[in-house]
């Protein structure tokens, strides 16, 4: 009993590791900026590739993985000066553009790696518990996954940086005759996104198999979670990871990854269906509904 | 310390300034009156660069500031205030008065100032800007640009959906806080109060041009320009 316990406890944490990771940097783009990035896998994929080729090349895998990340940043950085900015406040054409993009960065690593790069292996061993293991790097990943919730929303609402941000994002015109440099903030915000889309690369490349496709295996929970989460981009990702990684891990404890993966999406529908503005608008609705019975 | 000449500029293709002449010196306190559509809000919008002028020149401070983007006029020293209190609704209180501080680069950050000025911000620090009455957010909107010290405060239309006894408050508050910190101010405004109250001298802005420069505000003289 106290182990069945334990085993849905791992894949919950494996769960929503995996979602709030993958959801991250495309909260932050997409909760903060307003565009919708389809390449995002194939930041996941830089980051991924970056982390396998330098472990590779003879670094050790910490290191390797701080090179996928600053690999995905300048990523970023450089897309957001030639392109992206161009984009700002047009949410079609910048989704074209990513999905231009999305394929240009498959089909180049394609060409440049091949199908399939050599794998860097899992780290940390295992727990046993019973007759029963489990890879201890999963929940290191589900403790990283907090950290960077928690970093994120410190970031946001305790720096200037963060001050800044939100107020250009509410509105531009006015943090910039504040003084603000809204350019930069738009730059620094997409690079952060970019990190972060690196860094989950980097954190998954010695779990998953590399091939230049595999950004797309967390491009559905990604999006997902961003829209079940709703406007309050962290608070929501944070959430709706916590909700649909318990959905994902009770049916796939049950029935296996497969219908683990129905019953997310399933669930992911009907919220969307009951909760149009996601789980956040619910939050607001009610905080509102209290503040006028307050009066 | 401010002067434009010859300034002309528009919205998509529509000219709405033809040709602005105005100056303002030092330590003054100088009004633009005019109707609804006159330009004046194009004006302002123009001197903090928020609106790409089509020609003419904008010099602050004794430099040509014209082709500078907003936010480095802004560090400079120019605390702008929007029309229609546009204050950062989600963000609280403190925040907002947060933004302020990159007005006028390397300028002390003045928030027991402000806080004297208006003591109902630091009693809402914590509250979201957003969830203040309009007088409230119209005083957040000059504190936030007080808080940088800028050399010059440009308001656009202070009284613009606020109650008029708050009107009457706040433009007390402003001229006296313009005395006291020597801080230049150049207003539009169409109401006849504030004008009444705030300005030492005003310019009549008709159809985006200036008309009219009225040395000493009298009641009735303004009056006339602003009647339909």
């Amino acid at each position: 009993m106290i182990y069945d316990t334990l085993n849905l406890l791992f894949q919950f944490l494996d769960s929503f590791a995996f979602i709030v990771l993958a959801t991250v940097g495309l909260a932050v783009i997409f909760g903060m900026m307003g565009i919708i990035n389809l390449a995002h896998g194939e930041f996941i994929l830089v980051g991924a590739y970056g982390t396998t080729l330098s472990y590779g090349a003879g670094l050790p895998l910490a290191l390797a993985m701080g090179v996928g990340v600053l690999a995905t940043t300048v990523f970023g950085l450089v897309l957001e000066r030639t392109v992206m900015r161009r984009l700002y406040h047009r949410p079609l054409d910048s989704m074209v553009a990513t999905w231009g993009l999305s394929l240009v960065t498959v089909q180049l690593a394609r060409i440049g790696f091949g199908n399939t790069l050599s794998q860097v292996g899992t780290p940390l061993g295992s727990i046993s518990y019973g007759a029963f293991s489990y890879s201890a790097y999963r929940v290191v990943l589900a403790g990283i996954a907090v950290a960077v919730l928690v970093s994120l929303y410190w970031l946001f609402m305790y720096t200037e940086f963060g001050t800044q941000a939100r107020a250009t994002m509410e509105d531009e015109p006015t943090a910039r005759s504040m003084g603000v440099d809204t350019g930069r903030i738009y730059l620094g915000t997409f690079g952060l996104g970019s990190a972060l889309a690196g860094l989950t690369g980097a954190l998954y490349a010695p779990t998953i198999t590399m091939t230049p496709e595999l950004g797309a295996s967390f491009l559905v929970e990604a999006f997902v979670t961003v829209v079940v989460g709703g406007s309050s981009v962290l608070v929501g990702t944070s959430l709706a990871g916590g909700f649909l990684g318990v959905v994902n891990a009770t049916f796939t404890n049950l029935a296996g990854t497969f219908i683990g993966q129905v019953a997310m999406l399933l669930a992911a529908i009907l919220a969307i269906r009951l909760l149009p503005e996601g789980i956040t608008g619910l939050i607001d609705s009610w905080r509102a509904k209290r503040a006028e019975g307050g009066q | 310390m401010l002067a434009i000449e010859d300034l002309h500029a528009s919205y998509d293709s529509t000219p709405v300034l033809r040709g602005v002449d105005l100056s303002v010196d030092e330590g003054e306190i100088v009004g633009v009156i005019g109707k609804n559509g006159a330009g004046k809000t194009t004006l302002m919008k123009s001197v903090i660069g928020l609106l790409e002028p089509d020609s003419g020149t904008i010099q602050f401070d004794g430099r040509d500031v014209t082709d500078e983007p907003s936010d480095a006029r802004a560090r400079g020293g120019m605390g702008y205030i929007p029309q229609r209190r546009d204050v950062f609704p989600s963000l609280t209180v403190e925040e907002n008065l947060r933004m302020g501080e990159s007005i006028n680069e390397g300028g002390e950050a003045r928030y027991d100032a402000v806080y004297e000025y208006f003591p109902i911000l630091e009693e809402r620090r914590e509250q979201k800007a957003g969830t203040m009455s309009g007088g409230q957010q119209q005083m957040l909107a000059v504190g936030r640009a007080l808080v940088g010290s800028p050399d010059l405060l440009l308001l656009d239309e202070p009284s613009e959906g606020v109650q008029p006894s708050i009107v009457a408050e706040m433009s007390e508050t402003i001229g006296q806080m313009s005395e006291e910190t020597e801080t230049t101010v150049l207003f539009v405004e169409q109401n006849l109060s504030v004008i009444d109250a705030l300005a030492e001298r005003c310019y009549v802005m008709e159809k985006g041009r200036i008309v009219e420069e009225l040395a000493a505000v009298e009641h009735e003289t303004v009056a006339t320009h602003l009647a339909v």
